[in-house]
């Protein structure tokens, strides 16, 4: 690999690095500034990166992430309030008016439906999987 | 008219193994995870942004196969000798940063081509896959 066509390396494993942090520290407090400040950059620069390799503002991806794991948690059975604590949001409206805006169902919803496919894949398997595979893999006769 | 493609198979050594590596490590929403019986499972799993494409993680043992062939194809897919697709990505350089920090073995780094900057990676099987920010 040639220097000039990988020209941004430290500033590129700074971005990734608090991309992870968010991925590892989603349900504490974070402070983004903090973020920022840890990645030596300004905080506009910072943000403006972050934005361009991910379409979402380190804030943005915090509140993405913090949906996405609450989604999982509310499928393990999780209640909603729990789950909205155990992800890092202080407010159960706050949690359910961004949870319905983010994935378009209420998180109770969410957990109806969870339940109903979950009943549904034990009782007809084969109703999701395409009759080809099912046939040649031998989970269907002829 | 062929229009899309929907479904593509990849043969797998550990199912779960394999859910842990395309949907923690690459990042990849699990569509489908039926049970089957016998152990066996239906999974699914899609790049985020492509939810109508689903990849399918198929055990090796998962058919009709001989003993003979099930260890040959095991025996294959562990080589590295299938190359199953291409993902994109926005920024490749971030990318594999990123995959690189999760523990994803690459056997190419990023290296411009006529068409985009392109890296190589293989999955916890042994199967590889471009990864590219195209042009």
């Amino acid at each position: 690999m040639m220097n000039e066509q990988y020209p941004k390396i430290y500033l590129y494993r700074r971005l990734v690095q608090a991309k992870l942090f968010i991925d590892a520290h989603y349900a504490d407090p974070i402070d983004l500034d903090n973020i920022a400040d840890e990645a030596y950059f300004s905080k506009f620069h910072f943000i403006r990166m972050f934005k361009t390799i991910y379409r979402r503002t380190p804030h943005q991806y915090l509140i993405y992430v913090r949906i996405k794991k609450a989604g999982e948690l509310l499928k393990t059975g999780m209640t909603v309030s729990d789950t909205c604590y155990t992800v890092g949001f202080e407010s159960l409206s706050s949690f359910c008016g961004l949870f319905k805006r983010m994935t378009g169902i209420t998180p109770s919803a969410c957990v109806i439906q969870h339940r109903e496919l979950k009943a549904q894949m034990a009782r007809a398997p084969l109703a999701f999987v395409p009759g080809c595979f099912a046939e040649r893999n031998g989970w269907i006769k002829k | 008219m062929i229009t899309q493609m929907t479904h593509v198979s990849i043969h797998v050594l550990d199912q779960d193994r394999a859910l842990d590596f395309y949907s923690n490590k690459l990042g990849f929403k699990v569509l489908k995870d039926v049970p089957m019986g016998n152990g066996d499972r239906w999974i699914t799993v899609s790049p985020p942004e492509q939810p109508g494409f689903e990849i399918i993680l198929s055990p090796v043992t998962r058919g009709q196969f001989s003993e003979e062939t099930v260890k040959t194809l095991k025996s294959l897919v562990e080589k590295g000798t299938f190359g199953v697709g291409l993902f994109t990505c926005i920024d490749i350089f971030a990318t594999y940063e990123e995959l690189k920090a999760k523990g994803v073995e690459f056997t190419k780094a990023p290296k411009k081509e006529f068409y985009g900057t392109e890296a190589i990676f293989k999955d916890d099987s042994g199967n590889w896959f471009s990864l590219a920010q195209l042009v």
